[in-house]
């Protein structure tokens, strides 16, 4: 009864309240862009956005600092949904236009946004310690207008990441056969940074921009331990995001822990169990019956005559 | 049979004028003219490097023109192409993607095309049906990784033909694949051309598929030295000791199978 009456308790506060229903929409949602990435094998892009969010957040505090808002900070999240987008189109046109100089493309970005972050935040008459909450996440200062906007974008996630999944799915799977099948590839991979971008600013307010990616990444990783296909990856994905998230946070509000590094580890732990116990649980699935060996002939001929093509 | 006069009605699935293709600084392209008429079964033949596999990437809108025109099934290349009507099948995979995805889910992302970008109504049926066709019925459900070479292969093949397309486009088919598939490869090709479909199919050598081809253009340094009738095989490319080295694995045959007839840059025309 007392575990029960704990958890009435954590349920009753409105402050939990909040920082739960943000961490189901996080949970839900950071999983759905990641399957992309993975597929796309760009699981860094979602750190490298979270990097620039970084510099649109001290830019909205600038901004917001110069108009003399009331909280110094209210323009930070737009900021960082705007800074986000932009980076995301950069990365992907650079990623579009030169095949070789992505990553370095990619490394730019990670370092001009979180110097651009600091010195802007200089600038606006902050120190770098208020980045720390971006930084880390800050689950326990949402307010019902950072929870409305979460709700706004958390809908667009899903309308764009499950919605559109077929057609995300083969730009992401093959590029080339999408584009000779007349797709709008461009658009697609626009719409899947674009849609990154958002997923990284909606989960920064949970577990920081630091760690954000590894709640879009991680939750794949697990679930293509146990899965064969690309739809029940998803699904299994965003359980597991909202599982990690919503037990994360509970943690933290009886042990004085760091909610988005608790999800975190929590999200790695779940892996580390998942890869370990998967020898024992994986024979539910069939092993297939042929020959592994790929069939390729082998054009020699072996005494009596026979090929050997399994 | 050959490239001569039937009265067409229909304007040809195919028609290239003066195709010219950069890339970087090399010009892999160097004005190609080629046409292929509704019906027709058409291979397309050259040594490695000769801008076979680029032509059609450059036909279907993969790698841009730098000069020259296309049409495909009547309308100029871009996004007014009847593109539901066309299929084309990649040498492979291009970049096998993270995630496991099923020989069902590949398949079904060949339905979406031009402007449909969600699955038409009975997508599984006709995944199912295209899976069928090349024999991989049973294996919808398992992941397209854990498929061999051959198999995967069959799978982009299903993924061309689900659209039911009346023009299929075919970046070497057959290479390094298991005999099994290049035989069921062909016989599932041969029904599709008696029911109307024009194919223009890149190969390597003529091979299984030898009995379909009603015409063959040759490639050489991005030029089309070739149209007409299937060409004979290059001197010595069919006796017992010669070296067959494939385009891909680069696997040395050390007997060459009968009806082999492999194309290498020297020699094969006088």
């Amino acid at each position: 009864m007392n575990a029960f009456d704990e958890i009435l308790g954590m349920l009753g506060d409105p402050l939990m309240q909040r920082a739960l229903i943000a961490a189901i929409l996080v949970g839900v949602t950071a999983p759905v862009m990641g399957v992309y990435l993975v597929q796309r094998r760009l699981s860094l892009l979602g750190d490298g956005i979270g990097h620039v969010a970084l510099t649109g957040v001290a830019l909205g505090w600038l901004v917001g600092s110069a108009m003399g808002l009331a909280p110094t900070d209210a323009l930070a999240i737009p900021g960082a949904v705007v800074a986000a987008v932009i980076g995301a189109i950069v990365i992907e046109i650079v990623r579009e236009r030169g095949r070789t100089s992505g990553d370095v493309a990619l490394a730019l970005l990670f370092y001009g946004g979180i110097a651009g972050g600091v010195l802007i935040i200089g600038l606006a008459g902050g120190s770098s310690g208020n980045l720390v909450q971006y930084l880390f996440g800050s689950i326990s200062t949402v307010s019902s207008a950072d929870l409305w906007l979460t709700l706004v974008l958390g809908a667009i996630i899903l309308a764009v990441g499950v919605g559109l999944r077929t057609a995300l799915f083969a730009v992401s799977n093959d590029e080339e056969f999408a584009r000779a099948s007349g797709l709008p590839v461009r658009v697609l991979n626009i719409a899947v940074a674009v849609v990154a971008a958002l997923t990284v600013t909606v989960a920064m307010r949970v577990v920081g921009l630091l760690l954000v990616s590894a709640l879009m990444i991680v939750p794949v990783a697990v679930a293509q331990l146990v899965t064969t296909s690309f739809r029940r990856t998803m699904s299994v994905a965003m359980v597991i995001g909202v599982s990690v998230c919503v037990v994360g946070l509970s943690i933290t509000y009886w042990h004085y822990l760091s909610p988005g590094a608790t999800i975190v580890v929590l999200a790695i732990a779940v892996y580390a169990v998942v890869a370990l116990l998967r020898p024992v649980i994986g024979r539910r699935r069939p092993r297939p019956a042929h020959d592994p060996h790929p069939d390729i002939p082998d054009d020699v001929h072996v005494e009596g005559g026979t090929t050997c093509n399994a | 049979m050959t490239a001569s006069t039937t009265s067409e009605p229909l304007s040809p699935a195919i028609d290239a004028r003066g195709v010219h293709v950069r890339l970087g600084n090399s010009d892999i392209l160097r004005g190609i003219d080629l046409t292929v008429r509704r019906g027709e079964v058409v291979a397309l033949l050259g040594a490695n490097g000769s801008g076979k596999s680029t032509l059609v990437r450059a036909l279907v809108g993969i790698v841009p023109l730098a000069a020259g025109s296309v049409r495909l099934l009547g309308t100029d290349l871009g996004p007014d192409v009847p593109w539901a009507r066309l299929g084309y099948v990649p040498q492979r995979i291009s970049a096998q993607g993270g995630v496991p995805s099923t020989a069902e889910e590949v398949v079904a992302s060949g339905l979406l095309s031009g402007r449909r970008l969600r699955l038409p109504r009975g997508w599984r049926e006709r995944t199912h049906a295209a899976l069928d066709r090349v024999g991989l019925a049973d294996r919808a459900r398992q992941a397209v990784q854990e498929l061999s070479g051959g198999q995967q292969q069959r799978v982009l093949i299903a993924r061309a033909l689900v659209r039911r397309p009346e023009l299929l486009i075919l970046d070497e088919p057959v290479a390094g694949v298991d005999h099994p598939s290049q035989e069921a490869f062909a016989a599932t090709l041969t029904t599709l051309t008696r029911e109307g479909l024009t194919v223009l199919v890149v190969l390597h050598e003529l091979g299984s598929l030898s009995p379909l081809i009603e015409r063959c253009v040759v490639l050489r340094h991005g030029l089309v030295v070739h149209d007409g009738a299937p060409p004979s095989p290059a001197g010595g490319h069919a006796d017992a000791g010669h070296e067959h080295v494939h385009p891909h694995e680069a696997e040395v045959s050390l007997a060459a199978r009968g009806g082999d007839m492999g194309l290498t840059d020297t020699g094969m025309l006088p």
